[in-house]
């Protein structure tokens, strides 16, 4: 205190005893960028942001003109979509969020209970549209379980490909607008760049390069087209080329590190009360991956790791994800070579339609083939809840069946939706600029939080 | 991995759910309703769904919630990541939660009328008009 | 070429249509899987830059062009407006894709059936979603129907 106090003394008498004339250098508080005091419980804040209204909010120890509170959206370039926020700020220091949600609220469970069963997919995969084929693999897994049916082997493995294939564009569209939103604007670039090789496949496998319908329930909508392996094999070579590229632009990079690390810290705890899964989960050090411990679509059969980390910052979340596409890479070169022949659906006379052959010559399977894409497949009555992981974490589906061919009840677990709740914990006591990168790094689909 | 399933009634579901939660339950998953219209009773149904990651099993929680009386204990305090869940079947199911921090309508907006996921309210299809087609009484 | 000797000759309309069309800049109005696509084209493989769109302006002020990317839901019809109400005329609306152009396939309670009930729409972009090849035949058009039109609307 006294050194302080004595350096200003001599810079005062320097400064105005100098031979340039004096200036006045009375100290300003302008430009310190210290952060306001932590608050001393360290316990879970449960941060429901219920207080914050459209109104300014008076608290004793400051002003009513230093808190504010400013909206951000729906309409706005950083929220990932019409994610709407109420901020409450101190000055530059967010203490408070409130997220609003509903602005692409389309109906769907509403709408999936309309639709019959092998029509599903075409509902689900229009949640979550960065990863449109977990929502008709989740939606389809769970059809299967109430229906009792086991698919075969080779549309198990053809789900594996096109799914890990699904979660390499997901989380790199996931980079793009990341670093859109923090101001690395070549990564835009760069993202949207390699999710093309990936759509290129998907469109020449589907038939469309977004919502596929292409997984249903009883297998896949078609086989894989001829040279698949060459396509594949293109985006083997060439992705991990470019996240060599991304590690040499931004790993090392000092301003993004600076802007990442120790920003919008989300523990454990944190996760566990909130029930957050996925890349954050396992940037925060705890590792929970559905695909090794509760295995689906027969991915137990490969060899891969879950990467880890422990800092639970946004630097670990978006490195979490560059490490997640080496893996599935993995994943999908091992594919290629296990992948086993025979049938790509499942051969029961019950879900399956009648080849397009047979219909010239039969007339029972010209009826056949009407009745299923008239009536649908009848579905035992019960109850299933099945889940996948996701690029965003656990994905699941519920399903009530009456025993008609609709659901009676058909509920998504969003993984986007739960994710959205950290939101006011991880902003909160941050500065607004880092609020961007905050949600950045939980990378919320908006179509999958509000269905 | 296991997989259970339990009933509960009404005025045991929170003390249920606290004890699911010190018995390593760490984690609410999905909590969800269904609307049981004419078609058993009591009409809805509350379904929540946890997880145990420290013993891999899940943990499926059945409540009967009755017409005439449509309050439920929230387990905000329990799991916070209930919150939003809550807040979803209420706006969609007109489910109250007690002692929930924020009861408001989250999907729809604020002066929505009905609870779309009832099965007595309508999905709102409009009939499709084409253009110079013909008039069909 | 372009030495001060150099004339030619065109009407106002003309010259007004055209450089109308050569720099339209769009607002960022992304709402759902549309959206994706819409940045697909604003990316490197597509580039909108070729039509001098690439900015996709965040403030409604400074954009000529709204393209609706995406489903309209019930609540978020106002906000729509309201954004399209503070853009500076002349400004041209885009449907781009299935759900805003008619409301797609989900026609209930949740969804506007067609963004035309709430904005004028200039150009309809069928699709779900539209590539970003038919978003910029929806561009292309658009700039048709603009250096045919009335520079007066």
């Amino acid at each position: 205190m006294n050194e302080e106090k004595d350096l200003k003394d001599d810079l005062d008498f320097w400064a105005t005893n100098s031979e340039e004339g004096g200036w006045n250098i009375s100290s300003t508080d302008e430009g310190s960028q210290k952060m306001l005091e932590e608050e001393d419980e360290k316990q879970i804040k449960i941060q429901t942001g219920s207080d914050v209204v459209d109104d300014y909010v008076y608290s004793e120890e400051t002003t009513d003109d230093e808190r504010m509170i400013v909206n951000m959206g729906p309409q706005h370039p950083s929220t990932h979509g019409v994610l709407r926020l109420q901020v409450e700020l101190e000055g530059e220091v967010v203490r408070r969020v409130k997220p609003v949600i509903g602005y692409l609220h389309t109906g769907m469970e509403k709408t999936g209970e309309e639709l019959a069963y092998f029509q599903g997919p075409t509902n689900t995969t229009r949640m979550d549209y960065l990863s449109p084929l977990f929502n008709e693999l989740v939606f389809s897994l769970t059809t299967e379980k109430l229906l009792d049916i086991e698919v075969p082997e080779r549309a198990k493995a053809i789900r594996i490909l096109m799914t890990e294939l699904n979660r390499v564009s997901s989380h790199l569209v996931a980079l793009a607008t990341g670093g859109m939103d923090i101001g690395a604007l070549s990564m835009m670039i760069f993202g949207f760049r390699e999710r093309e090789l990936i759509l290129n496949f998907f469109e020449k496998t589907s038939g469309l390069r977004m919502n596929h319908n292409y997984i249903r329930p009883g297998g896949v909508a078609a086989d894989l087209p001829d040279n698949w392996q060459k396509d594949v094999k293109e985006i083997l070579k060439i992705i991990p080329e470019k996240l060599k590229d991304y590690d040499e632009m931004l790993l090392d990079n000092p301003i993004w590190q600076g802007r990442l690390k120790n920003v919008g810290i989300l523990t454990t705890e944190e996760c566990f009360a909130y029930g957050i899964t996925g890349p954050s989960l396992r940037a925060s050090g705890f590792s929970w991956d559905l695909r090794k411990r509760q295995p689906y679509s027969g991915i137990e059969n490969y060899d891969f790791e879950v990467p880890l980390l422990t800092d639970s910052d946004v630097f670990s979340r978006w490195r979490i994800k560059v490490l997640e596409i080496y893996e599935s890479l993995k994943i999908v070169e091992q594919t290629m070579d296990t992948i086993p022949k025979g049938a790509y659906r499942i051969q029961d006379k019950k879900v399956t339609p009648p080849p397009r052959q047979r219909l010239d010559e039969s007339m029972e399977a010209l009826i056949h083939h009407f009745k299923i894409y008239t009536e649908g497949f009848k579905v035992p009555p019960g109850k299933a809840y099945v889940a996948v992981e996701s690029p965003r974490g656990e994905l699941g589906c519920y399903i009530v069946s009456d025993g008609s061919s609709k659901p009676y009840r058909m509920h998504i677990r969003g993984p986007s939706f739960c994710n959205l709740q950290a939101l006011p914990v991880i902003m909160a006591d941050s500065p607004i600029a880092d609020a961007v990168a905050a949600i950045a790094s939980l990378d919320p689909v908006i179509g999958d939080v509000d269905r | 991995m296991s997989f259970e399933e339990i009933n509960v009634e009404i005025n045991q579901y929170f003390k249920t759910v606290e004890g699911f939660k010190k018995d390593g339950y760490e984690m609410m998953i999905d909590l969800t309703a269904v609307d049981w219209y004419r078609k058993k009773e009591p009409r809805f149904e509350v379904i929540v769904n946890l997880l145990s990651v420290s013993k891999n099993s899940r943990l499926i929680i059945n409540v009967n919630v009755p017409d005439e009386d449509l309050k439920i204990p929230s387990i905000c305090e329990i799991y916070p990541g209930a919150n939003f869940y809550e807040r979803e079947v209420f706006d969609m199911f007109g489910i109250e939660f007690e002692n929930h921090p924020e009861l408001t309508r989250i999907l729809m907006p604020d002066d929505w009328k009905g609870n779309p996921l009832r099965k007595d309210y309508g999905s709102g299809r409009i009939p499709v008009q084409f253009k110079n087609a013909p008039k069909v009484d | 070429m372009f030495s001060p000797d150099n004339i030619f000759t065109t009407t106002i309309d003309k010259a007004v249509r055209w450089s109308r069309t050569q720099s339209m800049w769009p607002v960022t109005f992304g709402l759902a899987c549309c959206a994706i696509e819409m940045m697909a084209a604003g990316s490197a493989k597509y580039d909108l830059a070729r039509y001098g769109m690439e900015v996709f302006r965040a403030s409604p002020r400074q954009a000529d062009l709204m393209i609706v990317a995406g489903r309209v839901s019930q609540k978020m019809a106002p906000v729509l407006r309201q954004v399209y109400d503070q853009m500076a005329e002349p400004k041209w609306v885009i449907a781009m894709g299935a759900c805003s152009s008619t409301g797609g396939m989900f026609n209930n309670y949740a969804l506007v059936q067609g963004v035309d009930h709430i904005v004028p729409v200039d150009i309809y972009v069928p699709g779900c979603p539209p590539g970003p090849q038919s978003l910029m035949h929806g561009i292309l058009t658009l700039h048709e129907k603009i250096m045919e039109g009335e520079i007066n609307r």
